[in-house]
């Protein structure tokens, strides 16, 4: 990664409590590129109008941007088809739409869902509801001790009476990569679903929906250079047809009486009301920035900043890191001595440094981490080594300060 | 580093590493159990009243040097206050946090918390004893 693409990241250049900013919590959401944040501009200065109803010259143009839009994603994930691909608010809602809609039809009193501790509270409150609403039961999978999944330890919860596995494909605490895969193999195996969580996946390495054969597949816009507001399900067509919408009003639907109503065809059936029809342009917007640069050149490089920052953390004498010592993502947590997280990230702010502290909408898997907080430095295709070097040196001058 | 002095001064160092009032209660005691979900901290906070006045005060709890120190100068600010006085005290620190120009004669250190008003992200980090200690004075004049 070079200078070029740090100029991309106007946001970047300022300063932050007297120092050049270090911005190191990508996990979280990642800074826009002036070419998304052009396209946006765009669409509102040139485009902007209602999508599939105007008959209007900016109607069809709003509805060509917003429907190339979809063909972008679904090609970015190897989708088979565009019907494939529901545009939501984030990952949250795309997560509870599979679990509102097709996990509640499924699931009956006695079946299993299938979880890891692992999961942020997005892939989890939501099949908690559905166990609640339905009597089925939530499974666990026991962790490895240093925080990944195995596909052994999951085959020894799926059982004949599992209908879903629910998983993150990248953890936004441990940084390890599951083996999805290999897991929606073993899911349909035993007539089980399988629903990933892509938020921490997508932005970072290379994604095929149909090599993984996941039934459904969520993920955010604005951790991968788009706009907050706008995100995706993807999920199988034939599993998607045989599905109630879980929101109702305009756009979503074919014909209306007084007393009952027809819903649209895929995918529109599920996108009730006027839709983020900006929000899809900037990440379209995201998804050529993000693919000029390549996602498998992105993926090393995060790799390489992760290994450099596992070196230099280890230095540091009383720092506890978390996880496996090899990442396949730039992600890194860990706690400092017994210096609180909240205190660590403010003392690194001081010094220009941003990184999250806090559960990181994980609470179950701190309980199993025993630590009620972390730290966590996230890497992006803009950082460098410098930056990592930068973190090290605020965290040395932290120790000293709380000594 | 200016402003990190003010943030992290002595007192408040010396109530995160000595805290006052720490534990709990064997008798009965009111007790406020209250999260700040948003970054994960905890407090549970253990009054004991009597016609009328705080008479002691403990807590547990895991959290940041500013919401623990918080704790522990508050619990130290209440004792012997009557509950009235107490709550006074309690919105004197919303004002102290808002960056008001107001004084704790009775218990100087928590002054040592005014800094906290340029950081916005750590003012519910010293703010959380405070709200246990008023949900408690609610709970407490709702059950007498």
């Amino acid at each position: 990664m070079n200078r070029d693409i740090l100029e991309q990241f106007p946001i970047l250049n300022q300063e932050i409590n007297g120092h050049p900013l270090v911005y190191l919590d990508n996990a979280a959401t990642s800074q826009k590129p002036l070419a998304v944040i052009e396209a946006v501009k765009r669409y509102y200065e040139h485009d902007n109008a209602n999508v599939h109803r105007g008959v209007h010259t900016l109607g069809s143009r709003a509805t060509d941007a917003y429907e190339g839009a979809r063909e972008k994603v679904a090609k970015f994930i190897n989708a088979k088809s565009t019907k494939e691909i529901i545009f939501t608010r984030g990952t949250t809602t795309a997560l509870n739409l599979v679990a509102s809609s097709f996990g509640r039809s499924i699931c009956q009193e006695g079946d299993e869902i299938v979880l890891t501790p692992l999961e942020h509270h997005s892939n989890l409150i939501p099949w908690q509801q559905v166990a609640k609403a339905t009597g089925a039961t939530l499974k666990y999978v026991k962790l490895q001790e240093d925080g990944s999944v195995t596909l052994a330890e999951v085959e020894k919860v799926v059982t004949e009476k599992t209908k879903i596995i629910a998983m993150g494909y990248v953890s936004n605490v441990m940084g390890v990569v599951n083996p999805v895969k290999e897991v929606a193999e073993l899911a349909h195996r035993h007539g089980a679903y399988m629903v990933v969580d892509g938020a921490q996946s997508t932005p970072h390495m290379k994604i095929d929906v149909q090599n993984l054969d996941c039934d459904f597949y969520a993920f955010s816009g604005h951790k991968m250079c788009g706009p907050t507001g706008i995100g995706v399900l993807y999920g199988k067509k034939a599993l998607l047809e045989s599905m109630e919408p879980v929101e109702f009003g305009g756009e979503m639907i074919d014909d209306v009486g007084l007393y009952d109503s027809s819903w649209k065809e895929l995918p529109w059936k599920f996108e009730g009301g006027t839709p983020i029809i900006a929000g899809a342009v900037g990440l379209a917007a995201a998804i050529d920035f993000l693919e000029e640069i390549g996602m498998d050149q992105i993926e090393e490089h995060e790799q390489k900043l992760a290994k450099y920052a596992i070196e230099r953390l280890s230095e540091i004498e009383g720092l506890k890191l978390y996880g496996p010592r090899v990442r396949k993502v730039g992600l890194v947590t860990f706690n400092l001595g017994d210096v609180h997280p909240h205190d660590v990230a403010t003392v690194l702010d001081a010094s220009g440094v941003a990184i999250r502290a806090g559960h990181h909408c994980c609470q179950p898997l701190m309980r199993w981490l025993e630590a009620s907080a972390t730290a966590r430095a996230s890497f992006y295709l803009y950082n460098t080594e410098q930056d990592v070097d930068r973190l090290i040196s605020a965290l040395i001058q932290t120790k000293e300060y709380f000594g | 580093m200016m402003e990190l002095d003010d943030l992290y001064r002595r007192v408040i160092m010396d109530h995160y590493k000595n805290p006052r009032n720490r534990g709990k209660f064997e008798n009965e005691a009111v007790t406020v159990d209250l999260n700040n979900p948003t970054c994960g901290d905890k407090i549970s906070l253990q009054l004991i009243v009597d016609n009328g006045m705080v008479k002691d005060a403990r807590y547990t709890g895991e959290g940041c040097s500013i919401s623990m120190s918080s704790a522990s100068m508050m619990t130290e600010a209440v004792k012997g206050k009557t509950l009235e006085e107490a709550k006074e005290m309690a919105s004197r620190f919303s004002s102290l946090m808002q960056g008001e120009d107001v004084h704790f004669d009775d218990y100087e250190d928590i002054e040592a918390l005014s800094g906290v008003n340029k950081f916005p992200a750590r003012i519910k980090c010293a703010t959380l004893a405070w709200n246990a200690l008023r949900k408690g004075i609610d709970e407490e004049r709702i059950n007498h």
